[in-house]
């Protein structure tokens, strides 16, 4: 590991040497950035943790952008020695796995090589890094986008998908059109009604090696969206239709798949109101018939959550299920306006948020049919998947103590999100009190307590936290998560830990130790889990 | 064997310090221009980064989602102060939420929703945030009068919104007493 950690400083350090001459003659521009995260590993049979031989292991990425005139070509170093607990340990390793020539002018972009890319919501493509959830799906080959007249859009894309150090067998091509009619047509410049409209179109190659079944070695992909905004009101539709695509995912049925995404918001100052709707059935839709997991995915089918910011009102993430689910979401925020009856001298901030993920009903037949089931477009199923509803309020009390209070009830299938045979669904409330304090123009205090009782699963949580920052250099934090309400008298575990961490304008250092239970991280419905550990952590990112 | 051939590593950790000390001090002249990178507005409507600027005063580009809790402590504190700092300064504040499609629908009725009144913009895509090297959020970037890079910062805690202010009223100074 030594051995990566000295590539990377080295790498570092000519790149700046490199970067002061070529700014120095003004032709050129070199940018990047650095992320490291250093995990020591204890042993520590209270929380079960996994044996982990290395003792020590390291996530590491160094992207490097350099610009001129028309041109932009960028790279990205990744090290994973080896992947820290809980990534896919198919990361193994180190390379650059993303590497890019961009050509920009007036009337087109072209890009070879390495890119990420979304059309609409993505509910047909959407490649993109996160790289908390340990997702790379970037297309690797050519894209071309234009402008042929002011307000419309064209991209057209051909490539591969990284998987981990190689690329997916899948070959992907894809069209996409976007027409703003307000831009396209001067005498609706002004008008109050905006017009936005798209439409996409992908294909999938992937050779047929199967030995029984006759599989479809091309599958295309459509879809239309469509986004009416009028003053304050918006309204906006996406449908996408997905040919058929036997894959290990879906069973290996020919059954096309379709999805739709409505969302419709009303805001002005002071008050934004949202309602959202969507139904995804067999769209999953990957360059690889055969992958699970994570990888290879083309497309993104977002879930319709409340994404909670509060470590107990975030665990038990709902995670997409891309072979059906329907889903409803509601969203209030509300602003109490500056001395008013209620809002006081500073105001407040209330938001409301109500959404449920159910089944959708279907109707299975035969297998000599190879289509699995059929389902009426409308039909629910009753099986809820998952429901929260989450009330917060943020006060400031004076111009030092702020806080925010936030309660949220949860519905959680834990069969079916976690894959838990048997066992029942999780009710859960948490309450949260974050509680800040400033001393004065540098040194803030936070108190941050939470709370999670439920009979299920692990029973009741309690946790506080402490932060003590420093403007704008320092901060230094210390808590627990106590699990005192679980069944088992061993299992009534204390998850405590510390932090410092210290930021030098564009760069963050920073040092944990302690413990980390065992969970599942998602973001828009998209997971990774992370076995317990413990021990000491090291963070460190820059920009330069 | 080992041993020795790393014992180098200790002023090796060290070089990455030296090079972000140069970096704190805040290059007025500025040497970065922002990268040509397509985001969109509210409305939907395409934007070119390019074209960020505030008639020759500082801007303050601030990176943030809304799912993101420090993030959106930064732009709270910072709206109780605009007023007063776009009178004394007239800094504007350029806010770029990169919500991803699960939650984009939600920006604009979250912003209105706080009553922030910040010009804002969306990168769906990341395609601007990874052009500015941004890994995590908030990263606020402090641009001049010729809408150049001169100063950028990771995390919030709060008070840092005074750097921000002090940076910005040395910009001022600078651009009525050139050197």
């Amino acid at each position: 590991m030594l051995k990566y950690i000295f590539i990377c400083f080295t790498v570092i350090f000519y790149f700046s040497i490199f970067k002061i001459y070529a700014q120095q003659f003004n032709t050129s521009l070199i940018r990047g950035d650095f992320q490291s995260e250093i995990q020591y590993y204890f042993d520590d049979s209270i929380i079960g943790t996994p044996d982990i031989k290395e003792k020590a292991l390291m996530n590491a990425y160094l992207n490097i952008i350099y610009s001129n005139g028309h041109f932009n070509a960028g790279f990205r170093f990744e090290t994973y020695q080896g992947p820290l607990s809980g990534y896919d340990t198919r990361y193994k390793g180190s390379g650059i796995p993303y590497r890019f020539l961009t050509y920009t002018c007036s009337f087109m972009e072209l890009t070879v090589g390495n890119f990420y890319e979304q059309f609409g919501s993505g509910m047909l493509l959407r490649t993109y890094e996160d790289r908390n959830l340990g997702i790379d799906n970037s297309i690797d080959g050519v894209r071309i986008k234009t402008v042929p007249f002011k307000g419309i859009t064209l991209k057209g894309l051909w490539g591969t998908q990284r998987f981990f150090w190689n690329h997916g067998t899948g070959i992907i091509r894809a069209i996409d059109g976007e027409f703003s009619l307000n831009e396209v047509f001067s005498k609706f410049n002004e008008s109050k009604i905006k017009i936005l409209a798209g439409a996409s179109f992908v294909s999938k190659y992937q050779e047929d090696i199967d030995p029984v079944y006759i599989l479809p070695e091309n599958v295309a992909a459509m879809g239309g969206r469509l986004k009416l905004t009028y003053n304050k009101l918006s309204l906006s539709g996406e449908y996408a239709y997905k040919y058929n695509d036997p894959s290990v995912e879906n069973g290996f049925i020919y059954k096309p798949g379709q999805a739709l995404l409505i969302n419709t918001t009303y805001s002005r100052k002071g008050l934004g109101i949202i309602l959202a709707t969507k139904r995804t059935d067999n769209m999953s839709f990957r360059s690889d018939r055969n992958a699970l997991g994570n990888v290879l995915n083309i497309n993104y089918l977002p879930s319709l959550s409340k994404e909670q910011t509060y470590s107990f009102a975030s665990m038990y993430p709902i995670a997409t299920q891309a072979n059906g689910e329907a889903g409803i979401q509601g969203q209030i925020f509300y602003n109490i306006k500056k001395k008013s009856k209620i809002g006081g001298k500073y105001g407040a901030n209330v938001t409301l948020a109500y959404d449920r993920t159910n089944s959708i009903k279907i109707h299975k037949l035969p297998d000599s049919t190879f289509m699995g089931y059929e389902s009426g477009f409308f039909d629910i199923g009753k099986d809820v998947y998952f429901e929260a509803t989450t009330v917060e309020i943020s006060k400031k009390f004076s111009s030092t103590f702020s806080s925010i209070f936030s309660f949220v009830n949860i519905i959680y299938n834990q069969e079916v999100l976690l894959g838990h045979t048997g066992e029942p669904d999780i009710y859960a409330k948490v309450a949260v009190a974050d509680l800040t304090w400033r001393i004065d123009d540098k040194n803030t205090v936070k108190c941050e307590l939470q709370h999670l009782s439920t009979k299920q699963d692990k029973g009741n949580w309690a946790s506080a936290l402490v932060e003590y920052s420093i403007a704008p250099k320092w901060f230094f934090s210390a808590g627990d998560q106590f699990n005192y309400g679980n069944k088992l008298k061993d299992k009534k575990i204390h998850y405590y830990s510390a932090g410092v961490g210290f930021i030098y304008d564009a760069s963050r250092f920073m040092l944990t130790y302690g413990r980390n239970r065992e969970g599942r991280i998602c973001t828009g419905g998209v997971c990774r889990n992370i076995p317990a550990y413990s021990g000491f952590g090291l963070s460190i990112i820059s920009s330069f | 064997m080992h041993s020795k051939k790393y014992a180098i590593f200790p002023f090796l950790l060290l070089i990455p310090f030296f090079l972000f000390a140069q970096q704190d001090k805040m290059n007025v002249s500025g040497n970065q221009a922002l990268p040509d990178v397509e985001i969109r507005n509210l409305d939907g409507v395409a934007f070119n980064t390019h074209n960020i600027s505030n008639n020759g005063a500082p801007v303050i580009i601030c990176f943030w989602a809304t799912y993101c809790k420090p993030c959106i402590k930064e732009l709270s504190i910072i709206s109780d102060l605009y007023d007063d700092w776009r009178q004394e300064t007239g800094v504007k504040i350029v806010a770029i939420s990169i919500d991803d499609s699960k939650t984009i629908a939600n920006v604009l009725p979250f912003v209105n929703g706080k009553g922030w009144e910040y010009e804002f913009y969306t990168d769906v895509n990341g395609d601007f945030k990874r052009a500015m090297n941004v890994n995590v959020i908030p990263h606020t970037f402090i641009l001049n009068s010729k809408s150049e890079i001169v100063w950028q910062h990771l995390s919030f805690a709060e008070g840092d919104e005074l750097k921000y202010i002090e940076i910005v009223r040395i910009l001022l100074k600078d651009k009525m007493n050139p050197k």
